[in-house]
């Protein structure tokens, strides 16, 4: 049990600002985030590496944050939905989502997004077949998908030619 | 008014989108209270028993948490609903594995987590059932005198004089399997509760008024002593209609003996085995045809699982019932339904409340009633669709005007239909994946069935501020479906506003009237059109004090509420429905007009089947609708969207795998929804023919996607492969069998 091991201090940067945290070593990462730094946009929906609703960057890799032990975090550099907005101006992905109708309930919208920036920093035109790849550990039960195909292929196009 | 200024119509942004994108939207597990604690729940590890004894193992430090078992309730152990028979907690029996029997709480979820391992109640098995067969032939008493929670009989003109007249009668048995809801935010709630302040819940729900009714009964309180706030919602699909007042009774029992805040939230395998699912259903159909292909008779026989607890059975049933024999005129119909009890964890409410599963018995018999014929499906339903003035099976006149043979051509064409049956009919034979097209026709009810609307008598709300701010008070919960978009469009069009001027108030009980649950498509329809009439009841008011002219700008708006609220005091509008007088239903003979308007649709889908893996791929969809007015288009083709995915994890991916009354693939790694990959590009049409009952014209659209895109899909396996489909999901392992069978 987790109680009887000792916390072990992790630093980390969190959205561009350094981070010193205390967590026993295995502890989730999900928690670590939601719970400590407070950055509850990063959401649990299975628990098990599933359905990517707790989806971050962890030096650049889209990760499933409740399969990484706190302890890998050390020295990481970590970017969560927090982190997308710059001083409030929407990133291209999330007005396109907002536009688009790619978030619906809402729940699987950050590790949505994160996986749709992942996927651009990758490749900034991707194929539809690219897109339903890159976004294919990331479950959502309300929009079919389809509109976040479509928010992505904006972002895209918005971020090729901007208004 | 500004004429130019509409909002109907227009793809506005979602209302609250922007703190979904960014992050900043608070769901119920992003909630935190001061000195709050984690509560947990110990389950039932049997089906059917009796209560022996609660252990507690040693080891834990037990005196450090509350725990709560049926004695501690302070009024009815009950999960108030249609009925009382649940218990909130078990007492001296269980009557389905995962029945809560005690409850746990404590600051260390962690330790909490072992404490719960560290409980065992014991019971004393009794002999339980796990099929409606057992049910139905009374293998074991299990839940009144009968096994039966409700039972239905629809019967319009002579069904049994009807066979000798038909060329053909034709007889199938149809199944569909329980689906999880599989919302991606799992259920939770956080209780505060004492006998000076009463009963708060927060929570993830669909229901605000079904929580409390729940509350008030299980804690005997007066209702003004228990308040249920909606926290954001990630998602509902029926699933966060009735099982979050079970929840709530629980974090509210847990914080009524610490005197602390609980914070209760499933994890995913939890939420899975214990909460609602689609109720598995068997449909029996017996037709006579005639050999051109004019139905004569149908004769209906339909039967649910409800597992161990009515909760809202009667009404899943009821929905089936009236939808199981689609949008047809046949003079001759029968549908004897019932739902029956097992001992399995009660099913629930699920987007299609019944219809997709007797439209899917009924979509895929009609293709075999055509087979048998010898005509095309297309061409059966033609010579049999409903039209405006003839009379549905269970007696209602259809007013409104009706044009499926429009929905089909458009669906047909917009699929390339004709085109692919001949290409795929050609090119199969020579490929080892062979392609095939088919279609389902369908029509869904919005709103409460029958004189259910009348009953609830919904009320909505609207106070407009000193500053011309319009605030929607309303019970209807946004779940992503877009209830706060659709509420401010339709408000804002009725003032001549925009939307930015236009509030939706957190639904809160002690703050916004009841205006019904938020289900059975009927929040734009029903609650929407109290919002529109308050509106104008709004603007009325300002126009008739002399205070607005009939056409206004935004800022003479403002000054005009402002000088009313000046000389007035209050600007506000309390809206509650009316029911239409010329809408009749006769509860006993259930007859009648079922409600007040249908959208009606024809689907198509195209599909591949590897013969060798027997994987089948939607290839592509064509969804085709007519729904009224469509308010905002973007939301609108998102939820047929929606819709068609879980409907196609319906048909062919999602299988929940039984186990004496226990779900045991209640992971997402084993019960398959669809993911990016598998879902088709979705190809979404309105037709609009303004319904002038609803808000702007619209009528209800939630849930009439799930029940053509089943069927859809099933013909099409069909049509590819010869396979006679009877049985929904068609899994590889299903399927590979029955391809062996056909010898493709």
């Amino acid at each position: 049990m987790s109680e009887t091991l000792r916390k072990i201090r992790v630093q980390c940067e969190i959205n561009g600002q350094t981070a010193t945290l205390e967590a026993y070593p295995m502890s989730r990462l999900l928690d670590v985030l939601r719970e400590q730094v407070g950055l509850t946009g990063t959401k649990e929906g299975c628990g098990e590496g599933e359905c990517g609703a707790c989806a971050i960057e962890l030096d650049g890799a889209l990760v499933n944050s409740c399969l990484i032990p706190a302890l890998q975090a050390n020295g990481a550099i970590i970017r969560t939905i927090e982190g997308v907005a710059d001083s409030g101006r929407l990133d291209a992905v999330q007005q396109a989502f907002l536009t688009h109708g790619g978030a619906q309930c809402g729940i699987c919208t950050p590790g949505m997004i994160l996986a749709a920036l992942n996927l651009l920093a990758r490749n900034s035109q991707p194929t539809e077949t690219e897109i339903r790849e890159g976004l294919a550990g990331n479950l959502c039960r309300c929009t079919g998908y389809t509109k976040i195909f479509e928010s992505v292929v904006e972002a895209c196009r918005a971020t090729r030619d901007p208004a | 008014m500004n004429k130019e200024n509409h909002q109907i119509g227009k793809s506005i942004a979602r209302k609250e989108g922007r703190e979904k994108v960014t992050g900043s939207a608070r769901y119920v597990d992003d909630l935190n209270f001061p000195g709050m604690i984690y509560g947990a729940t110990v389950r039932s590890s049997c089906a059917r028993g009796e209560i022996l004894g609660v252990h507690f193992d040693d080891g834990i430090p037990w005196d450090e948490f509350t725990i709560v078992t049926a004695k501690d309730i302070p009024g009815k152990n009950c999960v108030a609903l249609l009925i009382e028979d649940q218990p909130c907690l078990a007492g001296q029996t269980v009557n389905h594995p995962e029945e809560a029997v005690v409850l746990l709480a404590h600051p260390d979820k962690y330790l909490l987590e072992v404490a719960r391992q560290a409980v065992r109640v014991e019971i004393e098995p009794l002999p339980a059932l796990y099929a409606m067969q057992d049910s139905l032939s009374k293998k074991q008493l299990i839940w009144g005198d009968d096994n039966i929670f409700k039972a239905y009989h629809v019967e319009k003109g002579d069904v049994d004089g009807a066979w000798s007249a038909a060329d053909f009668i034709v007889e199938g048995e149809y199944e569909t399997g329980a689906q999880e809801q599989l919302y991606i935010e799992p259920q939770g709630m956080i209780a505060r509760a004492n006998p000076a302040d009463g009963v708060t819940v927060w929570g993830s729900l669909q229901c605000p008024y079904y929580v409390h009714k729940a509350l008030v009964r299980l804690f005997g309180l007066p209702k003004d002593r228990v308040r249920v706030v909606q926290t954001e919602t990630g998602g509902g699909f029926g699933g966060k209609e009735e099982y979050p007042s079970m929840i709530a009774g629980h974090a509210a029992l847990l914080a009524w003996k610490s005197g602390k805040t609980v914070k209760i939230i499933y994890d995913r395998a939890e939420d899975m085995v214990a909460t609602t699912k689609r109720h598995p259903s068997r449909t029996r159909h017996r037709t006579g045809v005639t050999r051109e292909g004019k139905l004569l008779a149908m004769d209906i026989d339909f039967t649910i699982d409800g597992g161990a607890y009515e909760t809202l059975s009667p009404v899943v049933l009821s929905r089936g019932t009236i939808h199981a024999a689609g949008p047809y005129n046949c003079p001759n119909v029968r549908v004897c339904s019932r739902a029956v009890a097992t001992n399995a964890p009660p099913h629930g409410a699920f987007r299609g409340f019944g219809a997709p599963q007797s439209v899917f018995a009924l979509e895929r018999h009609l293709d075999r009633v055509a087979s048998t014929v010898g005509i095309s499906p297309e061409e059966l339903r033609r010579r049999n669709f409903i039209q405006q003035g003839q009379t549905l099976a269970f007696g209602q006149v259809v007013r409104e005007k009706v044009d499926m043979h429009k929905l089909l051509d458009r669906a047909l064409e917009m699929s390339g239909y004709h085109e692919k049956q001949k290409r795929f009919q050609e090119q199969n034979p020579r490929s080892p994946i062979k392609r095939g097209i088919g279609f389902a026709a369908f029509l869904h009810g919005a709103g409460f069935t029958g004189s259910g609307e009348e009953y609830l008598a919904s009320e909505a709300l609207i106070k407009v501020t000193r500053e011309g701010k319009v605030r929607i008070l309303a019970g209807s919960t946004e779940m992503g479906q877009g209830t706060n978009t659709v509420f401010a469009q339709i408000a804002a069009e009725a003032l001549g506003l925009e939307c930015e001027q236009i509030e939706i108030l957190q639904p809160d009980t002690s703050l916004v009237p009841n205006s019904g649950p938020t289900v059975a498509s009927r929040t734009t329809m029903i609650v929407g059109k109290l919002v529109e009439t308050a509106a104008l009841t709004i603007k009325k008011s300002l126009v008739a004090s002399g205070l607005l002219k009939e056409e206004y700008l935004a800022n003479e708006f403002a000054t005009a509420c402002r000088q009313h609220i000046d000389k007035f005091g209050v600007l506000e509008s309390l809206v509650k429905y009316q029911h239409p007088k010329d809408l009749h239903w006769d509860d006993e003979k259930y007859q009648g007009d079922a409600y007040g308007a249908y959208a009606w649709a024809v689907y198509v889908a195209e599909v591949s089947v590897d013969t060798r893996t027997a994987e089948v791929r939607v290839e592509d969809f064509v969804a085709v609708q007519e729904v009224g007015k469509v308010i905002n288009p973007v939301l609108a083709a998102g939820q047929i969207e929606g819709g068609v995915a879980q409907g196609t994890g319906f048909a062919l991916y999602e299988n929940v795998v039984w186990r004496e009354g226990r779900m045991v693939n209640g992971q997402m790694t084993n019960y398959i929804m669809p993911t990016s990959m598998d879902v088709p590009p979705i190809r979404v049409f309105f037709e609009e023919i303004p319904y002038d009952r609803g808000p702007a014209g619209a009528k209800g659209i939630g849930e009439l996607p799930l029940d053509g895109t089943a069927p859809a899909i099933a013909n099409a396996v069909a049509h590819a492969t010869g396979v006679d489909i009877r049985q929904i999901p068609i899994t590889p392992e299903k399927l590979i069998d029955m391809l062996e069978s056909v010898h493709v």
